[in-house]
């Protein structure tokens, strides 16, 4: 990797603006990552070792890799870069990021870890003693995932643009998802909870110091927020000490951006709006505006909040918690190590929006989506240049270890989905372990390649936009099967099924063609978002139909269907539900191994 | 339990089953109530109390204290008396479980 960033450096003629600070911190969270990755590879032997670690990772470990990893692009770049693109609406994805957790907490997280399986695949079929749910089940990784793996490579590509100036956008994609890709087929999931753990820190201090620093020398939170004049606030009232460029014309207005409902809610009647053709037009249009905006709003809170319940890649980290006791204290060290994490990517936004407002005049990888790492170097024209070199050289460590971490965390269970369920169950079931970690590196070098070829293509969407998306998919499908598997003893598989793949189809439908036509601009799909906003916002942010159609399909379908509830669904629920003190898991798999089940 | 249990096992009759399940599940719904009402309340704030949730405290506006920074405790003190009463009630009902299976 050392010779391949230098060969880059030398071999790129528009580079030479490096500031050797920012490549020396990049460089030095790149060695340690892989290295780490590589010393671990000779630990882990087995399939129980690659797959969940062995199951015996404590309590502080698990909460740091599980922060480590959820912590991605998104969080570190995506979420300042959506704030100071538009304000208070883009403040609930933090929020919603961080306290997703707690459904995951109140309702998922001890019963599933004491059903005992390694994937969510497993889960489904152990819980409706069908191999062919588990097939269905699959497809929900891969489709999640990839849509979680475009972001972290759009992160990649912003990051490598502004560490190299010149190097081209799909080049840093490339690179990065190359050697990501290499370690995880190296290295499995034991090496990378101590990496995940490690690089967990590692981005709570890069977002908070370098602000605490740029804080102090430019100004506070308050003091910037302070300077957009709201709604209610006729004069702007800059307060004392406090500069602010000039805004460029693609800014939102200080009383868009300031309060709820703004641009990014109303961003499709807005349009709207503007292609209206009649006066009469106009006024309706302008009368729903706020109305929509609220649908937006609580749509993409049910997308984040249930889907933080529904993510494959952090689910199969509480297989690593001894009980289920432990999954629950995990989740709550969680919120809040994520929960601190997230106070702080706004503040760039908000010191963005007043000191780097140039950054919303550039599109793609250049815009807002860099402003943490393009923040500190203000510092330079401030007498400060080593300071903001060093602290800029930070941010980026801080951005390398985010997409490096979700990206290995995604490859690692979308690999698993392939090795371990569609090759190892479907198309080898009598395949020796060793065939299966061949297929697992396999598997990893395929969809490394994926995620990069769909990587290069979205240089356009915001970083964070597109987190979201996966979250909604996420939300539609796996938080109804696991919320009403868990919790209600009349659900049959094809309740759960149906549900399924109607809610996170249609979702993952939606979302595709609003995707589509934001990336290709499709000329009559565009027209037609324009003509119909409400239908937009429906299919931008689909969990407020999708969410509800999933479950009741679920239980109209498993009503219909009662006949085929599992036999020994009482066992089942006593394992999920009841303490471990009481030894039901044995008991079960005594059972089971008794009936010759699987 | 004693009474209400056909089977000689009570841990694997349906009554156990379903007291187990409606306790965690009575207390999950309750904390999930909290966290609800706050998420939906807060748009709704913002939509009828404009200018209320737009006054400024400590430079910030209501709203935006509330959801970038005040939003995060919140959730953490929920998710704290969710575990300590999840443990405890497991601990009993483990308990009581053993007890009734020595007599």
């Amino acid at each position: 990797m050392n010779t391949l960033l230098a060969f880059l450096a030398a071999a790129e003629p528009a580079a030479k603006g490096i500031d050797p600070w920012i490549a020396f911190f990049s460089l030095i969270t790149v060695v340690i990552t892989v290295g780490m990755g590589f010393w671990t590879a000779g630990k882990s032997k087995s399939a129980g070792d690659f797959f969940v670690a062995g199951r015996s990772v404590s309590v502080g470990w698990n909460a740091s890799a599980i922060s480590g990893e959820y912590l991605s692009a998104a969080s570190f770049m995506g979420v300042a870069g959506m704030v100071m693109l538009n304000g208070y609406d883009a403040l609930w994805y933090p929020v919603c990021y961080a306290c997703g957790y707690l459904f995951l907490l109140l309702f998922i997280a001890g019963p599933l870890r004491r059903f005992g399986a390694y994937t969510i695949p497993d889960f489904a079929e152990g819980r409706y003693d069908s191999p062919v749910f588990r097939k269905i089940a699959v497809c929900f990784v891969l489709f999640i995932g990839f849509f979680y793996t475009m972001p972290q490579m759009k992160g990649a590509g912003t990051t490598l643009a502004y560490i190299f100036p010149g190097l081209h956008y799909s080049v840093g994609v490339i690179v990065v998802g190359a050697v990501i890709t290499l370690n995880v087929a190296l290295g499995g999931m034991k090496g990378i909870t101590l990496v995940q753990a490690f690089q967990y820190w590692l981005k709570v201090f890069a977002i908070t110091v370098p602000i605490f620093v740029i804080a102090a020398i430019v100004g506070h939170y308050q003091s910037h927020l302070e300077a957009n004049k709201t709604a209610q606030e006729t004069v702007a009232a800059a307060p004392a000490g406090i500069e602010r460029k000039a805004l460029p014309a693609k800014a939102p207005k200080d009383e868009q951006w300031i309060a709820p409902f703004g641009s990014l809610t109303t961003k499709a009647v807005d349009t709207a709006i503007k292609a209206a053709k009649t006066p009469e037009e106009k006024a309706a249009l302008e009368a729903n505006k706020k109305p929509y905006s609220l649908l937006y709003t609580y749509s993409l809170i049910i997308a984040l909040v249930c889907g933080t319940a529904g993510l494959p890649h952090i689910l199969v980290r509480f297989y690593t918690n001894p009980d289920g006791v432990a999954a629950k204290r995990t989740t709550m060290w969680v919120m809040i190590l994520i929960g601190v994490f997230y106070v702080f990517p706004p503040i760039y936004g908000v010191i963005g929006r007043s000191l780097t407002p140039e950054l919303y005049d550039a599109v793609g990888s250049k815009g807002t989506d860099k402003v943490v790492l393009e923040l500190p170097t203000l510092l330079a024209g401030r007498d400060y240049p080593l300071l903001g070199s060093i602290l800029s050289g930070i941010t980026c460590a801080g951005a390398f270890a985010a997409f490096m971490s979700t990206f290995s965390g995604l490859l690692v269970s979308m690999s698993s989905a392939l090795a371990h369920d569609i090759y190892g169950r479907m198309l080898k079931p009598d395949s020796s372990p060793e065939q299966r970690l061949t297929a697992f590196k396999w598997s990893a070098v395929i969809i490394g390649v994926v995620s990069v070829g769909l990587g290069t293509q979205v240089e356009k969407l915001n970083i964070n936009y597109l987190v979201g998306q996966a979250f909604a998919i996420a939300a539609a499908s796996y938080f109804p099967l696991l919320f009403m598997s868990v919790w209600w003893r009349g659900m049959t598989m094809k309740g759960a099924a149906t549900g399924m793949l109607a809610g996170g189809l249609l979702a993952l439908g939606s979302i595709f063609l609003t995707t589509l036509s934001d990336v290709y601009g499709f000329a009559g799909l565009a027209d037609f978002w324009v003509a119909h906003p409400l239908l937009r916002i429906l299919c931008e942010q689909p969990a407020i139909w999708a969410v509800p159609l999933s479950i009741t399909l679920m239980i109209v379908v498993s009503k219909a269907t009662a006949a085929t509830i599992p036999a020994d669904v009482r066992m089942k629920m006593l394992v999920l539900h009841a303490p471990e003190a009481l030894g039901l898991k044995q008991e079960y798999i005594k059972e089971h191994e008794g009936a010759g089940g699987h | 339990m004693k009474e209400s249990n056909p089977t000689p096992d009570p841990i694997h009759s349906d009554a156990f089953l379903a007291r187990l399940m409606s306790g965690q599940l009575k207390l999950s719904i309750a904390c999930a109530f909290c966290f609800i009402v706050a998420l939906v309340a807060l748009p709704l704030l913002n939509y009828f109390q404009p200018e209320f949730m737009a006054q400024r405290v400590y430079g910030f506006t209501l709203t935006w204290l509330i959801l970038g920074v005040l939003f995060f405790p919140f959730v953490w003190i929920i998710s704290y008396i969710f575990i300590q009463r999840s443990i405890a009630l497991e601990d009993a009902e483990a308990k009581a479980a053993l007890d009734g299976l020595k007599k």
